[in-house]
C-alpha cells in the first residue's frame, strides 16, 4: 500500500484536485474566511454525493425496469426519447430514442407535478416528517463510506456504529408514516414491516461483527486497507474469500436484501394483501421520496457490503491498480445491485411466518457461530504451514455444519403446507 | 469548544422533553421524547464521544424508541377504564421521595464539580479499541450487569403487557 503512494496515477487525485482548486479560487473571488472556506470544502464533497447517487439512484430505476423486463420476457420502457424542442431548432428534433434512458427524468416530473393528497383525519406534521426524515437519514449513511483511496466523506473511529445509527431511523420514519396516515392498512402493514426490520437488523448487524474481530477496528477506511495485498498478485485477500468472511456476506446479504424491503422480502408493501403498505396514503412526490430513501438504503448497504466483504476500492489484481480505485469501487457497487436486481426478477415472495423463522431460527444461530468463527480466525493469525490448512478446514467445519443441520430442521413440521380451502 | 451549540442542545433536549409530558396525544410524546434522547447523542457529539453518541442513537432512537411505540399502541386503553389504585397522598409522597433523593444526589455531583478546575488538561484521545478493551476488561462486571438488568427489564415488560389468559377467551 506504501509503494502505492508514490507511483500513484493522477486520476487518483484528480477530483480531489479539483474541489480544492474550485475551494482556492472562490475564496479568492469572495474573500472568505476560516469558518466558510470550511463549510465550502465540506459543501462541495456533499453536493458531489448527492449529484453522483442521485443520477445514481435514477439509472438504477431505469436499469431495475428494464432488466426486470428482460427477465419477463418484455423489453421494458424504451419509448422515451429527448423532449422535443421543435419549435427552437425550426422543425427539427433529435428522434434517436436513447434506448429510453431519459424515462427516470419524466418520471421525476410526473411525481412532482401529481397532486398531494393528505388524508382529512391524519396527522398532518408526521405525515409530512416521515418522508423527509427516511430520505435525510438514508442520505447520512452515505458520509463514511470510502469510495475511492483517497475518497471518503467522514473519517471517524466509530464509522459502522455511525452507519448502523442512522440507518436504524428509518424504522421510526416507517412507523410515523403508518400511524400518521390513519390507515388500518397503513398501520398494520407499518407493523409488520418493524417486525421484519427489527428482526433482520441483528443478522445484520452480527454479520459485520466477525469483521470487525478480525481487523480490530470500526473504521470502513481500515477495514479496506486490511484487504489490501495478494497472493502470487492475482488472489485478492478480501474477506469474502475467508470461510467466516463468505458465510458472513451470504448472511448479510439476506438481511440487506429484507432491510431495504426487497424482493422476496417485499411483505411491507405486498400489493395484493395490504395495498401500498404504509404508502398507502403518500401520493405525488411524498410517496417518491420513500421510493427514493428505498434504492438509497439499497445502495447504501450494497456499498457498506462492497466494503467489508468485497475489498471496498481495492482491485482484484495487483496489476489492475492502473485503474482508479473509485472506478472499482462503483463496478463492484453496481454488480451488487445488478445482483439484486436479478433476485427479484427471480425469487417469490415470503409469508410473514418464513420470514421471522427465517430470521429467528437461522441466520441470527448462524451469525452468532460465525462471530465465534471470527474470534477463532483473529486467534490463529500465527498459525502456518500446514497449519494454515488446519485452519482453513476448522474454519470451514465450524460453519458448514452448522448451516446443513439448521437447514435441514428449518421447516419441519411447517412445510409443504397443506391447504385446506384450496386444491 | 463554544458554549452556544451546548446551549442550544440543552434547551431542545429539555423543551421536548418538557413539552411530551405536557402533551395529550401519546404518539406525539413518544416522538418528543425520541428527540429529547438524540439531544443527548447530540450532546455526547458536542463532548467528543463519538462512540456513546452512536451508541445512543443505536440503542435509543433505534430500539428503545421502538419498544416505547408499540407500548403505547397495545397497551393503550381509554381513560375511563383506568383505575388508579393508591390513593393520591400515598402516590405524590411515592412520587416526591424518590426524586428528591436523586436530585440531591445529581446536585451534590454537580456542585462538587464546581469550581471547574483551571488547568485543563488536553482532552485524551481515546479510540474505540480502547474503548472495547476497557470495556472487555477491567469493565466487564458492570457490562454483564447491565446486560442482566435489561433482560429482566424486557421480560418484565413482556409479562405486564401480556393478557391474563380469561381475557383472551371469545
Amino acid at each position: 500500500m506504501s509503494a502505492a503512494s508514490g507511483s500513484e496515477h493522477f486520476l487518483e487525485h484528480a477530483p480531489l484536485d479539483l474541489r480544492d482548486w474550485l475551494v482556492q479560487f472562490l475564496t479568492h473571488w469572495l474573500h472568505l474566511t476560516g469558518l466558510l472556506q470550511w463549510m465550502l470544502h465540506n459543501l462541495i464533497s456533499i453536493v458531489m454525493i448527492l449529484a453522483v447517487f442521485g443520477l445514481f439512484f435514477a439509472f438504477t430505476t431505469i436499469a431495475e425496469r428494464k432488466l426486470l423486463g428482460r427477465l419477463q420476457n418484455r423489453l421494458g420502457p424504451n419509448r422515451t426519447g429527448l423532449p422535443k424542442f421543435s419549435r427552437l431548432f425550426g422543425g427539427w428534433h433529435f428522434k434517436h430514442k436513447l434506448f429510453g434512458l431519459s424515462q427516470p427524468f419524466a418520471d421525476a416530473i410526473k411525481a412532482l407535478t401529481k397532486e398531494d393528497i393528505v388524508p382529512a383525519e391524519a396527522d398532518k406534521l408526521l405525515h409530512f416528517l416521515a418522508p423527509v426524515i427516511v430520505v435525510a437519514f438514508s442520505l447520512m449513511t452515505f458520509a463514511v463510506l470510502p469510495f475511492g483511496r483517497h475518497f471518503i466523506p467522514v473519517e471517524m473511529d466509530a464509522a459502522l456504529l455511525y452507519f448502523f445509527a442512522a440507518g436504524s431511523a428509518t424504522e421510526l420514519a416507517i412507523f410515523m408514516a403508518g400511524w400518521s396516515s390513519r390507515n388500518k392498512y397503513s398501520l398494520l402493514s407499518a407493523m409488520r414491516a418493524l417486525a421484519q426490520l427489527i428482526s433482520y437488523e441483528l443478522p445484520l448487524i452480527l454479520s459485520v461483527v466477525p469483521v470487525v474481530l478480525v481487523t480490530s477496528t470500526l473504521s470502513t477506511q481500515n477495514i479496506v486497507l486490511a484487504q489490501g495485498s495478494w497472493t502470487f498478485g492475482v488472489l485478492p485477500h478480501w474477506f469474502v474469500f475467508t470461510p467466516w468472511g463468505c458465510a458472513g456476506f451470504l448472511i448479510f446479504l439476506v438481511s440487506a436484501l429484507a432491510e431495504s424491503n426487497r424482493s422476496p422480502f417485499d411483505l411491507p408493501e405486498a400489493e395484493s394483501e395490504l395495498v401500498a403498505g404504509h404508502l398507502t396514503e403518500y401520493s405525488g412526490f411524498k410517496y417518491a421520496l420513500f421510493f427514493m430513501a428505498e434504492y438509497f438504503g439499497l445502495t447504501a448497504l450494497s456499498a457498506l457490503g462492497v466494503t467489508i466483504f468485497l475489498g471496498g476500492w481495492q482491485a482484484p489484481c495487483e496489476f489492475l491498480q492502473i485503474i482508479p480505485s473509485y472506478l472499482w469501487f462503483m463496478g463492484k457497487l453496481i454488480l451488487m445491485i445488478v445482483f439484486f436486481i436479478w433476485v427479484r426478477g427471480t425469487l417469490l415472495r415470503l409469508r410473514i411466518d418464513q420470514l421471522t423463522r427465517l430470521s429467528w431460527k437461522f441466520l441470527v444461530p448462524l451469525a452468532l457461530i460465525n462471530l465465534v468463527n471470527g474470534g477463532f480466525w483473529a486467534l490463529t493469525t500465527e498459525w502456518s504451514g500446514p497449519l494454515q490448512i488446519a485452519r482453513w478446514a476448522i474454519s470451514i467445519v465450524v460453519i458448514v455444519v452448522p448451516f446443513l443441520l439448521m437447514g435441514r430442521k428449518l421447516s419441519t413440521g411447517f412445510a409443504p403446507r397443506t391447504y385446506r380451502y384450496a386444491p | 469548544m463554544t458554549l452556544l451549540p451546548l446551549l442550544i442542545i440543552m434547551l431542545l433536549t429539555l423543551g421536548s422533553a418538557a413539552v411530551a409530558m405536557m402533551l395529550r396525544n401519546l404518539i406525539h410524546s413518544a416522538m418528543l421524547l425520541i428527540f429529547s434522547w438524540a439531544g443527548i447523542a447530540a450532546f455526547f457529539l458536542w463532548a467528543g464521544a463519538e462512540f456513546v453518541a452512536f451508541a445512543q442513537v443505536l440503542v435509543y432512537v433505534g430500539a428503545v424508541s421502538m419498544v416505547v411505540l408499540f407500548a403505547v399502541l397495545l397497551t393503550r386503553r381509554s381513560r375511563a377504564d383506568l383505575e388508579v389504585s393508591p390513593p393520591a397522598w400515598k402516590r405524590i409522597l411515592l412520587a416526591v421521595f424518590p426524586s428528591v433523593l436523586v436530585g440531591s444526589l445529581l446536585i451534590g455531583a454537580v456542585l462538587g464539580a464546581f469550581p471547574p478546575t483551571t488547568n485543563s488538561s488536553p482532552a485524551p484521545e481515546l479510540t474505540v479499541k480502547q474503548i472495547g478493551e476497557s470495556l472487555m476488561g477491567p469493565q466487564t462486571a458492570a457490562l454483564l450487569a447491565i446486560g442482566v438488568l435489561l433482560t429482566v427489564a424486557l421480560l418484565g415488560a413482556i409479562v405486564i403487557a401480556s393478557p391474563e389468559k380469561s381475557e383472551d377467551k371469545p
